[in-house]
């Protein structure tokens, strides 16, 4: 699978893709097949404040759960129900249908600190050449 | 676990794996295939058609001569006079004070002919320890038989399908937890209608180099239907099941009557064997704990060493935990002091600091329906 090269990557390989000033926020291809089948979602509600690079979350797949990290600072304005109630999205459409929620971004000039698709494919290319 | 300094051994049917394009994974010393298609969907292959696994990992011994039933029974806590030709039991090797030492499979080929299958990470410490308790001038030669051989397991409602194709007699005929050897593809083959998922299935052991052969012909092609499966999905459906891994539900600071294996334990026969006289005081005291099964009543992972809480009190951990394909829940195992293991108790389980309401429920959590 390609990666976008609409939005934004951080290390711990999620993605954020930024409309008016809102980041829909998921994780990358690379990290859903790494999990592998996921099964639990543990998203904050909407309103919760995030900061960048903090703990968002936690994903859950069958063999183990991983910590989830929010790519930007700013206020949860939604969570995509549809991934809570089939965490499959995620392997099935982890760019699309299986985003996680949308944050209202409190300070843009944050994605500056983020990773390109490019950048982000030369992280997986060398992990992969471990 | 931390990785073993030594290198990863590989099973006869390594290539195969990475032929199949298979995510390998240290496991007990051994490179294994974790998963082929997905955890999940080669879970519900073998709940639903058949899956195909190596278990060349586990260890393979053989105990043979005059003295091999004798000599085996004063090991393991089955009665193995009580296993006929072309049976098979489950069983436990114990400590003297009762502690697990592994849990085993007993096949009894031949009069005087035992295969005992190990787990992987004991193989080497169980073939030492059986071999110091050989006394001089026993007519009972112990042989490890894992380098040699390969093993497979075919599981599956459609499991014995695909074994008539290979060995129809067999497939038709072989009852549960029975074993025979017959000639398969112009070698001599060791099958058991046995497994370790919760379903109908077989355990075929072969030499090693008859074993890509047969990995290939039992899968027979994508058409046929049969998934290879890797050790994900093998934990996920013995959990299922609700059978005890090694090292996570029972070891040596475990006894099996408190684990609920009491069905392995024979004391009747009087043979001493190891862990006898401990486990008969455990008896007759009552056990002070013992293995439930827990199932989660709200949405999230439970996972091995949550702590279990009852009326707000720690009362013990889960051994093992996960998410269960066939349920669509968490579900695990753990110890539990006895008058909170009875079906029905409302438990709360620590994840990562967040209460999961929890209840004890039927062992298994997954019983295969008759039919089929």
């Amino acid at each position: 699978m390609p990666t976008p090269t609409d939005r934004r990557y951080t290390k711990e390989h999620e993605w954020v893709r930024v409309d008016d000033g809102v980041g829909t926020v998921g994780v990358t291809d690379y990290a859903q097949d790494q999990l592998g089948d996921i099964v639990y979602l543990d998203l904050p509600a909407a309103g919760t404040p995030v900061k960048q690079f903090e703990k968002l979350g936690e994903i859950e797949s069958v063999k183990a759960v991983s910590d989830l990290y929010s790519p930007v600072s700013g206020e949860v304005a939604e969570v995509n129900e549809a991934v809570a109630n089939h965490p499959e999205l995620v392997n099935e459409a982890p760019y699309e249908e299986g985003w996680l929620v949308r944050v209202r971004l409190a300070d843009p000039a944050e994605l500056d600190s983020l990773l390109t698709a490019e950048q982000y494919d030369a992280l997986i290319a060398e992990a992969q050449a471990e | 676990m931390t990785a073993a300094a030594s290198p990863l051994r590989h099973t006869p049917l390594y290539g195969e794996h990475l032929a199949l394009g298979a995510r390998m994974v240290p496991f007990a010393g051994w490179e294994m295939p974790l998963q082929f298609a997905g955890i999940v969907e080669e879970h519900h292959a073998v709940r639903r058609r058949a899956g195909l696994f190596d278990v060349s990992h586990m260890g393979r011994l053989t105990v043979e001569g005059p003295d091999a039933a004798a000599f085996l029974r004063s090991l393991v806590t089955y009665d193995v006079a009580r296993i006929a030709v072309g049976e098979g039991h489950y069983a436990v090797i114990c400590r003297d004070d009762g502690g697990i030492l592994d849990d085993v499979y007993v096949f009894r080929p031949g009069e005087e002919r035992l295969l005992v299958v190990v787990n992987a990470a004991n193989a080497q410490r169980i073939g030492e320890w059986a071999r110091a308790r050989l006394r001089q001038g026993s007519r009972a030669v112990l042989m490890d038989r894992q380098t040699e051989t390969a093993m497979l397991a075919l599981q599956g409602p459609e499991a014995a399908a695909h074994l008539g194709a290979l060995a129809p007699a067999v497939a038709q005929s072989l009852a549960a937890r029975h074993c025979t050897e017959v000639e398969l593809g112009g070698t001599i083959a060791f099958i058991s209608r046995t497994g370790y998922t919760g379903e109908d299935g077989f355990e075929l052991v072969v030499p090693a180099a008859d074993g890509p052969g047969l990995w290939r012909s039992a899968l027979g092609g994508v058409e046929r239907g049969v998934q290879p499966c890797g050790l994900g999905a093998r934990d996920t459906l013995r959990l299922e099941a609700a059978l005890a891994l090694y090292g996570n539900d029972i070891d040596e600071s475990t006894n099996p009557l408190e684990a609920g294996l009491g069905w392995t334990v024979t004391f009747d026969d009087g043979a001493d064997f190891v862990g006898r006289q401990a486990l008969l005081r455990v008896r007759e005291a009552g056990v002070a704990r013992q293995l439930a099964c827990v199932r989660a009543l709200e949405r999230g992972v439970m996972r091995a060493g949550c702590p279990l809480l009852h009326d707000g009190r720690p009362v013990g951990r889960l051994t093992s935990g996960g998410f269960s394909p066939t349920l669509g829940a968490s579900i695990g195992l753990g110890y539990l002091p006895t008058e909170l293991a009875a079906v029905g108790t409302e438990l709360a389980v620590d994840v990562r600091g967040k209460p999961l309401r929890a209840q004890v429920v039927q062992r298994p959590f997954y019983k295969r329906g008759k039919a089929g």
